[in-house]
C-alpha cells in the first residue's frame, strides 16, 4: 500500500468572483520513503494540493475526492483528527522562512512545543531533543541558538530550522512547498543537500513542490507534471525529462536556461498561464500548446501510459518534439 | 532599557515643562477675570483681590512663580474660587474617584473589547463576528454623554435598579452606570482594533506553521496570535485610558460623581487660572507616562524591538 495516495482530488474556492477550481481531478501516490516532485507554473495548483492533503486550506477552500494516508481517509476528518497526524505521520515546510516561524516566540519554544504536545515530554527532555535536532540540521551552536528569536536568524537557518522542526516527531511523508524559492542560489543548494541527507537519516518520502527543474532532476525519483489544476504528465524523472512526450513538459524543460549552450535568447512558452475561474472545457493548455488540435479545448484528454510514463494529452506523442 | 525608561523619563521633564508653560500663556490670552461678576467690582476691591493672587505682577515673573512652585515644591496654588482650598486639595479629592471609574472603565473596554474582537476574528463571517460586529458599531455611536441618560433612563427610571447618580465612596451599585457610560465607546473601539489585527495576524504564514504542527486551535490562539494581534490593541490603550480620565468630564458632570472631571469643566467656565492649570498638568503628566509604559510592554511583547 502506498504511503499516500491521493485520488481524483478537487480543491475548489468560493470567491466573490465565482468558483474556482484551483485542483482539478489531480491523482498521484507515494511510497514510503520515496520523493516526489510536483512541478509546474505558479496557479498550477500545486500548494493547494499539498494544503488540502495537510487539511490547511483557507476556509473559502474545499477539498472533495480522495486523500489516503496509510490507507486511511484523511478528507472529511475533523480538525482534532487531523491534529494527531501533523507532525507525527506528515509534517510540511513552506516557501517564505522569513514568515513561516514565530517572530514573537524563541524558536526553543516554538520547536519544544511540537513535542510537548505530540509525544507528552516535559520541556527539558523535548529542549534537549530540540538541540540534536538542530545539530541534525547543521546549526552550529545549537543550545545557545534555542534562546534566539527567529530574527537573529538568516533566512537559510530559518528554513534549517523549519526542517528541523518538521522532523520533530519523525513523521514518514515531509511536504516541502517550494523551501528554496525565496533563497538566494547557494544557500539553495546548501538547503536542498540537507533534505535529501535528513530525508535518509529518517527514512521519510518527501513530496517537493517546485517550480525548479534544476532541483527536480537531482532529488526526486517521480514528477508530476501540474498545470491548470490537472496532471500534464508524470514519471520517472529521468524518463519524463530524457523524452518529455507532453507539449507543456516540453515547454518546462525548454524554458530552462542552458549554460553548455550559446542562447541568444531564453526560450518561453507564450502566452499567460490559465484564469482558474473560467477553464477551458478540455485541457487548460489549450490556449498556448504549439501542438493543439481541435477538439483540445472541448475534450479532456485521459492520463493515458505512454512508455514508461503516463500524460495527459491529444497530440499524438511521437509529433511533440 | 533601564537606560531607555531614564531617557524618556529626561524627555518627559521639558515636554511636561512646555505643556505648563503654553496652557499659562493661553490662559493668560483668554478673556474673562476669575474676579468678573455681573456686578462688577470696585476697583480697589479687585485691585486687592489681585495682590492677594499675585496677578499684580508681570507675567513673566508671574510664570516663573507659578513654574517654580510646581516643580520646586508640587504645589499648585490655591483655588480662585473656593476660597479656603487649594489645587492640590481638589486634585486629592476628586482625582482617585476618576481614577477608580476610569479603572474599571478601562478594564471592562478591555476585557469586551478584547474579547468581542478575537471571538469575531476566529468566527469570520459567521453570525458570531456579525454580532460582534454589530455590537461595536452599535456601541460606537452612542459616545458616553448619549449613553449616560439612556442608561439612566432604563436602570434608575423604569426599572430602578441602580441609582442614577452620586458616588458614596464608590460603592458597587454607584460603580456600574459611570463605567458602562465611560467605556462603551472604547470597547467598541478595541474590539474593531482587535478584530482587524487578528485577522491579519491569523493569515500570517507562522499561524499556518502552528497549525502544521498539529497545535489545537485555541492553542494556536493563545500561544502564536494573541501577541501580535494585540500590539496594535496596545498602542491604542495609552491614548485611550488617557481619554477616558479626561472624558470623565462628562460622567461628573450627569452622574455627579464628583471626580477631577467636575473642577476642570467649572474652572474652565470660572476662569479659575489655578485648577486649570493643575489639572492640565495631571492629565498632561499622565498622558506622557502612559505612553511611555506602551513604548515599554511593546518592547517587552516584541523581540524585534530594543531600545
Amino acid at each position: 500500500m502506498a504511503l499516500l495516495d491521493v485520488e481524483n482530488l478537487a480543491v475548489t474556492f468560493r470567491t466573490a468572483d465565482g468558483t474556482v477550481n484551483a485542483v482539478n481531478g489531480l491523482s498521484l501516490s507515494i511510497e514510503a520513503g520515496e520523493t516526489l516532485a510536483i512541478v509546474g507554473e505558479s496557479g498550477s495548483g500545486k500548494s493547494q494540493t499539498a494544503f488540502a492533503v495537510m487539511g490547511l486550506l483557507a476556509r473559502n477552500g474545499l477539498a472533495s475526492g480522495s486523500v489516503r494516508l496509510d490507507g486511511d481517509e484523511l478528507l472529511g476528518l475533523s480538525q482534532s483528527a487531523l491534529n494527531k497526524l501533523r507532525a507525527q505521520q506528515m509534517a510540511m515546510i513552506f516557501q517564505d522562512p522569513m514568515t513561516s516561524l514565530n517572530p514573537y516566540l524563541k524558536v526553543g519554544d516554538q520547536m519544544a512545543e511540537v513535542l510537548t504536545l505530540h509525544k507528552g515530554m516535559s520541556k527539558r527532555d523535548a529542549l534537549k531533543d530540540c538541540v540534536a535536532m538542530l545539530d541534525a540540521v547543521r546549526i552550529p551552536d545549537a543550545a545557545g541558538r534555542l534562546r534566539m528569536y527567529p530574527h537573529e536568524f538568516s533566512g537559510g537557518m530559518r528554513q534549517r530550522i523549519m526542517i528541523a522542526m518538521a522532523l520533530l516527531c519523525r513523521p514518514r511523508l515531509l511536504i516541502a512547498d517550494e523551501p528554496t524559492t525565496a533563497l538566494d542560489v547557494t544557500v539553495q543548494a546548501q538547503i536542498m543537500e540537507l533534505l535529501a541527507e535528513v530525508r535518509q537519516e529518517f527514512g521519510t518520502a518527501m513530496i517537493l513542490i517546485t517550480h525548479d527543474l534544476g532541483i527536480v532532476a537531482d532529488t526526486c525519483e517521480r514528477t508530476v507534471v501540474m498545470y491548470g489544476g490537472r496532471v500534464m504528465e508524470q514519471g520517472a524523472t529521468t524518463d519524463l525529462f530524457a523524452t518529455p512526450s507532453h507539449p507543456y513538459t516540453l515547454g518546462l524543460l525548454r524554458a530552462v536556461p542552458r549554460l553548455d549552450i550559446d542562447q541568444d535568447e531564453l526560450a518561453t512558452i507564450p502566452g499567460d498561464p490559465p484564469d482558474m475561474s473560467r477553464l477551458p472545457k478540455g485541457c487548460p493548455f489549450t490556449p498556448r500548446c504549439a501542438f493543439r488540435l481541435d477538439h483540445c479545448g472541448d475534450v479532456q484528454p485521459e492520463l493515458l501510459a505512454y512508455r514508461d510514463v503516463r500524460r495527459a494529452c491529444h497530440a499524438d506523442p511521437e509529433v511533440v518534439k | 532599557m533601564t537606560a531607555f525608561i531614564l531617557k524618556r523619563l529626561a524627555i518627559a521633564v521639558p515636554t511636561i515643562l512646555l505643556l505648563i508653560v503654553f496652557s499659562f500663556l493661553l490662559m493668560e490670552a483668554a478673556p474673562g477675570s476669575p474676579f468678573a461678576t455681573e456686578r462688577g467690582v470696585p476697583p480697589a476691591v479687585l485691585a486687592n483681590l489681585e495682590a492677594k493672587y499675585g496677578l499684580d505682577k508681570p507675567l513673566l515673573q508671574r510664570m516663573g512663580i507659578y513654574v517654580w512652585d510646581v516643580v520646586a515644591h508640587f504645589d499648585f496654588g490655591p483655588s480662585f474660587k473656593f476660597k479656603d482650598r487649594t489645587v492640590n486639595d481638589l486634585i486629592a479629592q476628586g482625582f482617585p474617584v476618576t481614577l477608580t471609574y476610569g479603572f474599571w472603565s478601562f478594564l471592562v473596554a478591555v476585557a469586551v473589547g478584547g474579547s468581542l474582537g478575537v471571538m469575531a476574528a476566529v468566527f469570520h463571517n459567521s453570525w458570531l463576528d456579525y454580532l460582534a460586529v454589530g455590537i461595536s458599531i452599535g456601541a460606537q455611536v452612542l459616545p458616553n454623554f448619549v449613553m449616560a441618560p439612556i442608561l439612566v433612563l432604563i436602570f434608575t427610571l423604569w426599572l430602578g435598579w441602580l441609582p442614577g447618580g452620586g458616588w458614596r465612596g464608590g460603592q458597587i451599585e454607584y460603580l456600574i452606570l459611570p463605567v458602562i457610560a465611560l467605556s462603551t465607546s472604547y470597547m467598541a473601539s478595541i474590539a474593531r482594533i482587535t478584530r482587524s489585527s487578528m485577522l491579519e495576524v491569523l493569515n500570517a504564514g507562522f499561524i499556518r506553521t502552528a497549525r502544521a504542527k498539529g497545535l489545537p486551535m485555541h492553542r494556536v490562539i493563545l500561544r502564536h496570535a494573541l501577541k501580535p494581534a494585540m500590539l496594535p490593541v496596545i498602542s491604542y490603550l495609552g491614548p485611550a485610558f488617557v481619554g477616558m480620565i479626561t472624558g470623565s468630564v462628562l460622567i461628573d458632570v450627569f452622574f455627579s460623581t464628583g471626580g477631577i472631571g467636575q473642577f476642570f469643566v467649572n474652572s474652565a467656565l470660572a476662569r479659575d487660572y489655578s485648577v486649570i492649570m493643575g489639572i492640565t498638568i495631571l492629565i498632561g503628566a499622565l498622558t506622557v507616562l502612559f505612553n511611555l509604559l506602551v513604548d515599554v510592554i511593546y518592547a517587552w511583547i516584541d523581540p524585534k524591538i530594543r531600545y
